[in-house]
């Protein structure tokens, strides 16, 4: 699915070169679902807009199937953003002013699908999502679990090989983040790779497998989550 | 040293007018770039949706800037209207007679000269017209006698049956019609055989005429004027009105010959065709030279002969006319410009505050052309609304200005459809550089940071 070579990224501060991402190496395999694990300066939010193609690296390979992403055109990483990535965010990032059938459908308006397919379309995605009934309502009329949902109805449409979830429940209680998860779960076990950035040791526990990220560094063997939750290979 | 200094803060300001100009122009071109990429959004319900909602969601930041646009593009056009009524105004006020004519009027000398004492009274001859017929340059010339000395009217009583009334009386040759702006509404003006052969001929304006005959045809009936018999062959009107048509031309050798004028000749008017203002002092000049060596005055003696020129008087008032517009047009851009920098402004904080949303947008594919055409689009739309208002009152205030006729000066103030149509297009292109800006900031916005902003 994805597999990134000794990626390197460095950020200039000033005078100084910041090294943020060194020799990151890992795959992942078509319809996983892998955690990608770090404390904060970790070189987490780096290394998931590389994934999202939202920003470029320094040296090394990132290939997303079989295309190398590197020196993309900005419109030509927005083309590959809608058809192969959907993306989860932890503050949701729905649009207030238009309707959750709306939100749905944004992805598939910048693939210049018309507008009345796209309604139809997304109204397939809401309903599995189990919010047919909430088409109309907009953000600010939701709990924080339906907002999500919406979400992951959007990151759906635009049939995406890989989803990446940003703390997707970071905003949300216990048993709501249980759904969202089982949600996630269900979407990986249609068959789209799905790529969670979390710090939630209990999140990175649903998932198959655990990339753990150090001061830029990939460390550790990529151990199977479920053998070994929690924080422990941290240290 | 100091025109050194000069010449580099000349160089230095011409070269940041060229740089800014360069850099309006790229950002113009890159605008068509995008539009020609992203033309479909043009069409789009939802895009337009979102367009009204964004620029409903803070509406007073929204009515301010629009007043600002607004008022830029009603002073603009008020002004323009203002210029161009005083403009119509100037040439209404000169179509009364031809602007390219030349009065020359006999007068006393103020200098003494060639052995004459100083004030002595002058007054030309036939053979004075004659000679000047022959000056380069003119085009159409006519001498006018005054009769019994008298410059301005006459107290001449014009008669017919019981009806009588003082007409002002010119007594002129054939082509003193042509420093006028009369047109013959019957029968014909003063010809070259009126004057060879002192016909009793006379050619009123139509207040004479309505005032005389109230209605009845003119043409061959007979007149008395100063109880000399005359017979109407023509009647004019003016542009000038009511006032203008209170006349009465004759031929100005009947005239010499019946009320005892002699060869006498007070006035030699001529037009120069489309002479430039020197040519037009030159040929006054040689005029002028021959009436000095005749009647033996200093050609420099500013009093021996009152010369009117009209070319004159007609450029000093365009070339003022002129500057006013230039400067009123000045004052109208520079508002104009001022609102739609206020439009540029407000985009950019809309862009800050929607980078969040920007953001999304970009997460989920939109490209930083697409982007870029959105904010165009809302800033487009924001002053094109808003311009159109402007236009529209601007417009309206014109017209009442010129319903009210509160002025001489001022006629007809509409601005013309393409002055309208000019303004629209320099709206939309001014929206879409106000929106570039901020446009090109919200393309570079970062989604990942924006997203994570709490």
């Amino acid at each position: 699915m994805l597999r990134l070579t000794k990626v390197n990224k460095y950020y200039q501060v000033g005078t100084h070169s910041l090294h943020v991402l060194r020799d990151v190496d890992f795959e992942v395999a078509d319809g996983e679902f892998v955690a990608i694990m770090g404390a904060s300066g970790s070189g987490k939010s780096t290394l998931l807009n590389i994934l999202g193609i939202l920003d470029d690296y320094d040296s090394g390979e990132y290939r997303l199937g079989d295309t190398v992403i590197k020196n993309l055109s900005e419109s030509k990483g927005a083309a590959y953003r809608n058809k192969f990535i959907g993306f989860v965010f932890q503050s949701f990032n729905l649009l207030p002013f238009k309707t959750a059938l709306e939100n749905v459908a944004l992805p598939l308006y910048y693939q210049g699908v018309t507008r009345r397919k796209r309604n139809q379309i997304a109204g397939q995605y809401l309903e599995r999502v189990g919010l047919r009934d909430w088409a109309d309502h907009t953000p600010s009329e939701m709990s924080g679990g339906q907002k999500q949902r919406v979400a992951i109805a959007r990151a759906l449409i635009g049939k995406p090989r890989l989803i990446l979830a940003d703390e997707p429940t970071g905003a949300l209680d216990s048993e709501t983040s249980k759904q969202i998860m089982d949600l996630l779960s269900e979407i990986n076990r249609s068959g789209i790779t799905v790529l969670v950035v979390t710090h939630d040791p209990e999140v990175a526990a649903r998932t198959q497998r655990t990339i753990r990220l150090r001061d830029g560094k990939v460390v550790g063997a990529h151990e199977a989550s479920a053998s070994n939750p929690g924080m422990a290979a941290a240290t | 040293m100091l025109v050194a200094l000069v010449k580099l803060l000349a160089l230095g300001l011409g070269l940041s007018i060229v740089g800014v100009v360069l850099w309006l122009v790229f950002a113009l071109l890159r605008i068509v770039w995008v539009s020609a990429i992203q033309w479909r959004d043009l069409f789009s319900i939802d895009r337009w949706t979102e367009v009204l909602v964004t620029i409903g969601r803070s509406k007073l930041r929204t009515a301010l800037t629009m007043i600002s646009v607004s008022w830029g593009i009603f002073v603009l056009v008020a002004l323009l209207g203002l210029g161009n009524g005083l403009d119509n105004g100037m040439k209404k006020n000169f179509a009364r007679d031809a602007t390219n004519g030349v009065w020359i009027s006999a007068n006393k000398t103020s200098q003494a000269y060639g052995g004459y004492d100083v004030g002595r009274k002058l007054m030309f001859e036939n053979a004075d017209y004659e000679r000047a017929r022959k000056v380069d340059g003119i085009e159409y010339i006519a001498g006018q006698h005054f009769i019994r000395g008298q410059r301005w009217g006459s107290s001449l009583v014009t008669k017919r049956g019981a009806k009588a009334n003082s007409f002002s009386l010119d007594a002129v040759h054939p082509e003193a019609i042509r420093l006028q702006s009369h047109s013959i509404a019957a029968g014909r003006f003063i010809t070259t055989g009126d004057i060879q052969q002192t016909r009793k001929a006379a050619v009123i304006g139509q207040t004479v005429s309505h005032f005389l005959f109230e209605g009845a045809n003119p043409i061959g009936e007979w007149i008395e004027i100063g109880s000399v018999p005359f017979q109407v062959v023509g009647v004019f009107s003016d542009p000038g009105g009511a006032e203008e048509e209170r006349r009465i031309y004759i031929p100005i050798s009947t005239a010499q010959l019946a009320f005892n004028g002699g060869e006498k000749v007070g006035m030699l008017q001529f037009t120069v065709g489309d002479a430039s203002p020197e040519e037009t002092e030159r040929i006054i000049e040689q005029v002028k030279g021959q009436l000095a060596d005749r009647y033996n005055f200093d050609p420099n003696d500013r009093q021996a002969v009152r010369v009117q020129n009209n070319i004159e008087q007609f450029e000093r008032f365009r070339k003022l006319f002129w500057m006013i517009s230039a400067f009123i047009v000045v004052i109208g851009l520079g508002t104009l410009a001022a609102g739609v920098v206020g439009v540029s402004n407000i985009m950019m904080i809309a862009v800050k505050e929607r980078t969040k949303e920007i953001g999304v947008r970009k997460a989920l594919g939109a490209t930083p052309n697409s982007i870029i055409f959105m904010i165009i689009q809302e800033a487009v739309f924001l002053t094109g609304v808003a311009g159109l208002f402007g236009l529209a009152a601007g417009v309206a205030c014109t017209e009442l200005i010129g319903y009210l006729e509160l002025t001489d000066f001022i006629h007809n103030p509409a601005i013309d459809i393409k002055v309208g149509i000019g303004a629209t297009l320099f709206l939309v292109v001014a929206g879409a550089l106000a929106g570039y800006f901020p446009a090109r900031a919200a393309a570079k916005v970062n989604p990942i940071h924006a997203l994570r902003d709490q």
